[in-house]
């Protein structure tokens, strides 16, 4: 009743193909933008966008990033923690070493990079597949780690193999204050995402699915598997970088290879899984769901814990922080194994049928 | 939110006439890690660090102003520090100083603390070349840095052999954390090296570093006179077990301050006796006035933070020493601002960068013997460059060394060229003796 579709004829092919079909879909999709753009920043403080939106935001990202990659082409990848790497020290090589480059061209470069260094692992995809691949990915991240920490050219000869970036400028305007980052950030994920919406509704969107549900069956009808699984590659390791990239110049500013260690991948595999493979929607409720919640619980323990009159220590509140986090995923993941998105749709559902369930 | 704000506004200026009181109390936030790999080294040193501001406050204050701590675990994470940072940054009126014990964290830290204007007390880690105070404004590398450490170490093997000159053809190797803390002492011990002649030999260890067997095999065929370690948490102990099971000389590696605490070599015991290890100035002190004085006031009263017998441990000092030192940048800059009064980040800065304790501040606040003077200013925001040697006998940490002193000749011209890059590559200007002097 809240929530229907039917009714809506189009007349146009136009109207057909737009990223969004359905009015309400639309409606609520501006109106979400709008209150980022506008809204957000004018309550917000300091804290929630240094500390959890803009790293929400780039999250968000590549998570996005590697959902096309495991969620749309079914490519199991344990390697996005290198991709990022890839995308922050290629954008910041192109930006210390070429006099006058922009900001956005750097980011998008980095990209570019761990573009064509994510092909070269999705090489063995075409011969390992599922788990086997995973462990094959997990090599791109251990030769990430390996090359960031030995080849000092890639640090600029730093002596320590931490670099740092400052002055950073969009068409002139400087990327300094929280807002601006958050604005920044924003944009890319805004543009990339709604990219990738319309990029997985397109030809080569459902070529991946195809080879994601059965790649024997894709090949017979057709499909290259190469070329498929290399784009899927392509496309997911470019969008990782530049959420590497602004991981770095933005979030971090100053950063060391242990920033996208083995650890990073995990948790955007995580994100991917828990947020709903196959989802764009999905990516966003599992960064939510990684980076937000924990810091969530560290601050609402001792909350709870000053209503009852106990003080709990610091490494309590850090212990309890996991053991609840851990819970959380273990139960969600057995309520709903399809992730995060599979309850909005469920939720989608109700809303249409109310208040007549059959 | 904002509603409340403007509801919240309007309260305070309806009660009080004096709407923009400054805070009464000083606040000093803390980034510990006490759960992960490095645990076992983190809560000592954040023990140390709240006992002592809590005996800060049991003496009254600092000139009467109390202190507020408060913790956020950080758990070794650059970006679980980042957003402990940013939470505790304007927390009680805003945050004094920040000390991360992390060098991780530091460098992020580091691009932060200009915008917002709060110092960083490093003592002991950190950037090396952040000594530079004309350079780096908002960093203290109070009473030590990595290359000093790495420098003492140097002079240390030479007055073994004899001399600096008779350096030349020993074999040096550094097993390290493979990290930018570890790498910190490489430029310099690559300096000494071409100085002297001696070969340096970069062995180094992957996070957490419980897998060295490779490393160590390498030291049994390289056979090198001397070991550098340049480990942290876990990577100690392992390092020394290796080197008991390959069977190299335990009298023959040196530590650097971060793996020569109890914690690195309680495991091994026995097996480590010989071990030695440089202190920036101070070992476990159990019997200084000072952790006299945290016994009686603060643990006796059951205020204590961890166990007891901890107390005047190497890191636990170490914490009450970075505690000691970002209380008494306070004192300082109250002289300048107001005895008495809370001051700002800002303001703590200018105290930081003026300190100046003599011997006999130090013998009132219960440290004689445990340090040496400290004095800061524009150009060094060092303060010391004093280390001594201890050696584990199996049971607990001996000094084994008279005072050594960095040679500002060739730490010097090192921090001033990797200052000048930092400057170059961020197109900063360096401080006018202008600034220098407000």
């Amino acid at each position: 009743m809240f929530y229907r579709e039917n009714g809506q004829f189009k007349t146009s092919y136009r109207a057909d193909q737009q990223i969004f079909a359905i009015t309400q879909d639309r409606i609520a999709i501006v109106l979400l933008i709008a209150a980022a753009f506008l809204v957000v920043p004018m309550v917000t403080s300091e804290y929630m966008f240094r500390a959890i939106l803009i790293p929400f935001v780039i999250m968000s990202l590549a998570a996005l990033g590697v959902n096309i990659l495991v969620g749309y082409c079914g490519q199991i990848s344990l390697g996005s923690g290198a991709f990022m790497a890839v995308g922050a020290y290629a954008a910041f090589n192109f930006f210390v070493r070429v006099p006058g480059m922009p900001l956005l061209l750097a980011l998008l470069l980095g990209g570019v990079c761990a573009s064509v260094f994510g092909i070269l692992f999705g090489l063995p995809s075409l011969r390992v597949k599922g788990l086997y691949l995973a462990v094959a990915t997990l090599a791109a991240q251990f030769f990430s780690d390996w090359m960031f920490l030995r080849i000092k050219w890639f640090t600029n000869d730093a002596p320590s193999g931490s670099v740092q970036v400052s002055d950073l400028q969009v068409f002139g305007m400087p990327i300094a204050s929280p807002i601006s980052k958050y604005l920044f950030c924003l944009t890319v994920l805004v543009v990339l995402a709604l990219a990738c919406k319309n990029l997985v509704r397109s030809a080569i969107g459902r070529e991946w699915m195809a080879i994601r549900d059965m790649d024997v069956a894709a090949a017979v009808i057709g499909i290259r598997p190469m070329y498929a699984k290399l784009t899927a590659f392509a496309v997911s390791s470019f969008i990782v970088g530049v959420a590497g990239a602004m991981w770095g110049f933005v979030h971090l500013s100053a950063w060391e290879p242990a920033a996208f260690s083995v650890d990073i991948s995990f948790k955007l595999l995580f994100m991917v899984i828990i947020g709903g493979m196959g989802s764009i929607m999905g990516s966003f409720f599992g960064a939510a769901f990684i980076v937000v919640l924990p810091i969530f619980l560290n601050q609402f323990l001792p909350f709870v814990g000053n209503l009852v009159g106990v003080e709990i220590s610091t490494s309590g509140i850090s212990h309890t922080e996991l053991i609840i986090f851990g819970a959380l995923i273990v139960w969600f993941l057995i309520v709903e194994p399809h992730g995060l998105a599979k309850l909005w749709s469920t939720g989608k559902q109700k809303l249409r049928l109310w208040p007549f369930p059959h | 939110m904002k509603v409340k704000h403007i509801a919240l506004a309007a309260l305070m200026a309806a009660v009080g006439a004096s709407t923009f009181a400054q805070p009464k109390e000083q606040f000093f936030p803390g980034l510990p890690y006490r759960t992960g790999a490095y645990a076992p080294n983190g809560v000592p040193w954040a023990n140390g660090y709240a006992d002592y501001l809590k005996l800060v406050n049991a003496r009254g204050g600092i000139n009467g102003v109390k202190i507020i701590y408060e913790e956020c675990e950080t758990g070794y994470a650059t970006d679980r520090g980042v957003e402990c940072y940013e939470r505790l940054k304007g927390k009680h009126g805003g945050a004094t100083v920040f000390q991360p014990l992390s060098t991780g964290i530091t460098f992020a830290l580091t691009e932060k603390a200009p915008v917002d204007k709060i110092p960083l007390i490093t003592a002991g880690y950190g950037r090396s070349e952040s000594q530079d105070g004309t350079v780096f404004k908002w960093n203290f590398p109070l009473v030590g840095s990595y290359w000093l450490a790495a420098d003492a170490l140097v002079q240390t093997i030479a007055k073994k052999e004899g001399g600096l000159d008779k350096l030349k053809g020993k074999k040096l190797a550094l097993v390290y954390h493979d990290s930018p803390y570890g790498k910190e002492p490489i430029a310099l011990l690559q300096e000494r090296a071409a100085m002297h002649g001696f070969s340096l030999q970069l062995l180094p260890v992957a996070h957490p570093g419980v897998e060295q067997k490779a490393t160590w095999l390498q030291i049994r065929q390289a056979r090198p006179d001397y070991v550098f370690l340049w480990g942290w948490g876990v990577m100690n102990s392992t390092s020394l077990k290796e080197a008991q099971a390959t069977g190299y000389p335990r009298e023959k590696m040196y530590g650097v301050w971060w793996s020569g605490a109890e914690p690195d070599v309680k495991d091994v015991g026995e097996g480590a006796k010989g071990y030695n290890a440089v202190t920036l100035q101070h070992g476990a002190e159990p019997n200084s006035k000072v952790v006299k004085e945290i016994l009686e006031k603060v643990h006796a009263k059951g205020q204590g933070t961890g166990p007891k017998e901890e107390v005047g441990q190497v890191l636990y000092m170490r914490g009450a020493l970075s505690a000691m030192l970002a209380v008494e940048g306070v004192r300082k800059a109250q002289e300048r601002y107001g005895k008495g009064k809370w001051v700002s980040g800002e303001q703590a800065r200018w105290g930081y960068e003026n300190l100046d304790l003599t011997q006999k501040k130090l013998d009132a606040l219960g440290f004689a013997g445990v340090m040496r003077p400290v004095s800061t200013s524009c150009a060094d925001h060092m303060g010391a460059n004093w280390a001594r040697i201890h050696t584990w006998d199996g049971k607990k940490w001996n000094f084994t060394s008279d005072w050594l002193q960095a040679d500002e000749q060739v730490l010097k011209p090192l921090v001033k060229k990797t200052a000048a890059k930092y400057a170059a590559d961020k197109k900063l200007t360096p401080r006018t003796p202008a600034d220098c002097q407000s």
